[in-house]
Order: C-alpha cells, then structure tokens, then sequence
C-alpha cells in the first residue's frame, strides 16, 4: 500500500459535486482529508490517499479529467 | 551552533524536531525554523557580524546550519549599487539595486542552496537533488561539486539548451522529463518521496528558505545599518518575499536596525504567472494556482508554495503587487542594462518594470530610499533580448568605417 499528499483545487462549477466520495467510491483509494478552503468561488482541499501506487495514480486521473487540479501538497516542485 | 529550537508547522503551530522534513504530519501544513532569539540576542552584534565572512555566513547566528566550508562557494554579499541613472531616467533620488546577479552560480539561488546544502551535510546525505529550469538546477549542481557529493537535477525535457549547459557543467545527472510542467511537479514530488536525497526545495525546503533572509540583511547593512522605505522583489514561489520580511523583522527585534521597519515590501510577477498578484487584486486570501505562460520562466511558479504567505506579508508591509506586462520584460532588463551596466535576466526585468509601475502610480515618491532586488544574471536568458543585436557593418578599410560613422552620427548616435 502507498499513500499520497496532494492537493486538489476546484473551479467554482465543481464546488457542490461529491467528487472525493466518488473517488473513494469508484476506486479502491481510503481518502483522508487534513485540512480544507471551500467558498462560493472556488475550494481547495489537501488529503492523503492511501491505496495501491497504481490505484492512487488512476485516480488521481479520474479527478483531473473532472476538471479538478491536482497538486503536490507541498505547492510547484519545479523551481525556477 | 545554531541557535534553533526546531520546526514548527505553519498552520497547527506542532513542533518537530531538526529532520529533513517540510510538511506537518498532523495538517499538511508546511514547516519553518523556529529560532531561540533570546540566545542570539545574547551573543549578536554589528561587529560580530562585520567581522564575518564577506558572504551570507557573516550573518550565521541567524540561520539554521553552520558554516561548512566543504560547501561553501561563498555566496551573497553582493554589490548593493546606488543607481544615479536609472534613478533620474525613472525620477528616483534614492534608487539602489541590490546586484545579486554576480553569486557564484550567477543567481540569488545560492543563498538558499548553500544553506540547504550545508543542512544536507549535516543529515549525513550524499546526493543533492532539484527540480529545476535554470537557476536552482545550477546552484544545486554546484554547490554538490563543491561538496564532492552526487547532484541528481531533474530538468523538463523541453528546456532551452544554454540553460541545460549552465547545469550540466557541474556534471550532475541530469534527468530530463518529457511531460508536461504539471507531470513535473508530480513526478519529482513522488521520487522525493522514495529517493533518500536532500531535495533542495523539498525535505530541505524550511531550511533552503531560510537564506533569503540574508538578502535583507545585507541590503539593510549596505545602507549603513537602516531600512529602506520601498523595496521591490520578484516573486516566484513567494518564499523570497515571505522571508525578506521575516528578515527585516528579526533585525528590528534584535536592535540591529533601530526601528520602527517602514520598509514597504513590494511584489512583481509577470503577466502570464501572476498568481500571488491576482489573489491580491481580488482581495481574496485564496490562491488560484495557473499554468504558466511567460518569457520570466524563472518566476514561472503556477501553484506557488508560500503564495498565501506572500499576501499576509504584502498587508503587514503595506506593499503593492504588480504584474508587469510580458513585452515588459525585456524592456526592464534593456532599461537596467543601459542604465547601470548591470545585465540581468528576466526575473530582473519584472522587477525594473513593477519598480517603474510604483513609481508612475505615485506609491514611491522621488526622495524615498529605494531598493530593487535583481535576482538573477541575463546571461542565462539571452533569447529574451535577441533583438538587441545590432552591427555595423563595414568593409576592412577607414573609409568604410567613416562612412559608417557619418551615416551613424546622422541618425543621432
């Protein structure tokens, strides 16, 4: 089992959808939230996924092709 | 020794102890030193610090490592130059640029790597890593050569090959990733997680931040132990910005600097990376990451790391946030160039360009000390001022070349 921290940040039309339930429901991926922004505008939610390397990595997909934006916890990796 | 108590999350306020690590297990919040100031404030002086090193080691006892000289390349005390043309071309009385193009690695980076890569000694770690598109990767690499340590730099596959070259000298590895900037970013974050390695920015971040403290130190010491009314920095990840202030507010509270600090800290990204700026206009305390689209790759931080952190400070120090049109750029690095002989990249010219937005909007006024931080050295980004070149052709012969001259005299020059 492997865990993961990232960060997901969703646009203001995904603000009321269920997509972390989703993503527990539809993949074999334990969600773990830790800390959480969410107004009317746009939310951001930082968790902890824990599952297969590969589960972890499809769904993380499956959330990205939602049209949430999926980030290392930590904020860009790549520095100038 | 250092005069640290350990890290503290940023968020929960938990403690940890002195480990390569850089976010809270409990929130996911992000790590900083926690420093004993009551025991610096014991021991430090203006002439302890004087009688330092001419680098940012002169400034020890307010950093989280020792000095390693297996590490160092002497980084920092760079020229803080009073700018008598750029200064009157703007209409400044009091203009200073702080030149830290002229670092080793030719960029301000080595002032967060040396201490990062002093920490990583001091782990028992025995391979730096980065991912980087210029000026970290650099750094990085150097200062692992230095150190006679392996260099891992993990680069995007599309980068410009002078960039590529300005690593690659160090003889690093060098991994270069076809992907996106956002497949980058994940990547590097997941092999941070199963490599054993002092990742600059990463497991080391909390203490590589803490180095851009001595920028504002020197600045303030430059200036003959005062604070500036204005200065202007770029910002990228924000973690500069964020520990400028931290800096300038460690001096004040140790009585180096008589107070009160009435620096106004100002903040320039370019058009098409403007992700602290835009949280800043709205007035929200949120920040929309974006994908980078600009010629200032080095601040091309889409999801920057101390971005909320940024806009506390910019309220606390009453500063401004500009983002400065992408053609800009190279007008600012042109304009610094011409001005004052200094060849700066293009972070470099984002600063030029904000310093002149808060000039012409009335926000620095002509008498105020002034002092505009250039962060990086413009020969790491020529292709952004390819245009400049321009000969004057001739034959091998005087008359050819007076010619020349008539002709150039003609045209006013």
């Amino acid at each position: 089992m492997a865990n993961r921290r990232v960060k997901f940040t969703f646009p203001t039309e995904l603000i009321k959808e269920p997509v972390i339930h989703q993503l527990g429901q539809q993949f074999k991926l334990v969600t773990n939230i830790r800390r959480a922004d969410v107004r009317e505008d746009m939310g951001w939610v930082i968790l902890e996924l824990e599952g297969e390397e590969a589960e972890i990595d499809r769904g993380i997909q499956w959330v990205s092709s939602q049209g949430v934006r999926v980030d290392p916890v930590g904020g860009d990796i790549v520095e100038g | 020794m250092a005069f640290v108590t350990g890290l503290r999350c940023r968020e929960c306020g938990r403690e940890y102890p002195i480990e390569p690590l850089n976010v809270c297990d409990f929130c996911f919040g992000p790590l900083e030193v926690a420093f004993d100031y009551e025991a610096i404030r014991r021991v430090i002086s203006r002439q302890r610090i004087q009688q330092g090193p001419g680098s940012i080691w002169r400034y020890q006892d307010l950093l989280p490592v020792d000095r390693s000289e297996r590490v160092d390349i002497n980084a920092g005390f760079t020229p803080l130059i009073k700018a008598r043309n750029l200064g009157r071309y703007l209409g400044l009385e009091n203009l200073y640029i702080k030149n830290d193009s002229v670092n080793p690695s030719f960029s301000f980076k080595d002032r967060v790597v040396a201490v990062a890569a002093a920490k990583a000694l001091e782990f028992g770690f025995d391979t730096f890593a980065c991912a980087s598109t210029g000026n970290l990767a650099c750094s990085v690499a150097a200062h692992a050569a230095r150190a006679g340590v392996k260099a891992v730099v993990f680069i995007p596959a599309d980068l410009e090959a002078g960039k590529v070259l300005g690593a690659a000298i160090y003889n690093p590895t060098l991994v270069a990733i076809d992907g996106s900037y956002d497949d980058v970013n994940r990547l590097c974050s997941e092999v941070a997680d199963n490599y054993p390695w002092a990742f600059a920015n990463i497991n080391m971040r909390p203490y590589y931040t803490e180095g851009s403290k001595t920028l504002a130190y020197e600045v303030a010491e430059q200036l003959g132990w005062r604070f500036p009314q204005h200065i202007v920095s770029p910002a990228a990840s924000g973690g500069l910005y964020v520990k400028l202030w931290k800096g300038l507010k460690e001096l004040e509270a140790l009585g180096l600097v008589e107070g009160p600090l009435v620096t106004r800290l100002h903040l320039a990204q370019a058009y098409g990376c403007a992700p602290i700026v835009s949280a800043y206009r709205k007035g929200s305390g949120q920040i929309t990451p974006v994908r980078p689209n600009t010629v200032a790759k080095s601040l091309a931080i889409g999801n920057p790391a101390d971005g909320i952190y940024s806009l506390e400070v910019l309220k606390e120090s009453n500063g401004r946030a500009w983002a400065v049109g992408e053609g800009r750029v190279a007008e600012g690095i042109k304009l610094l160039a011409e001005t004052e002989g200094v060849f700066t990249e293009t972070a470099g010219g984002v600063t030029i360009a904000g310093l002149a937005n808060l000039v012409r909007t009335g926000t620095i006024k002509r008498d105020d000390l002034t002092v505009a931080l250039i962060t990086g050295n413009g020969l790491k980004t020529q292709e952004a001022v390819q245009d400049v070149v321009k000969t004057v052709n001739i034959e091998p012969n005087l008359g050819s070349f007076q010619e020349a001259m008539e002709r150039l005299e003609a045209k006013g020059r």
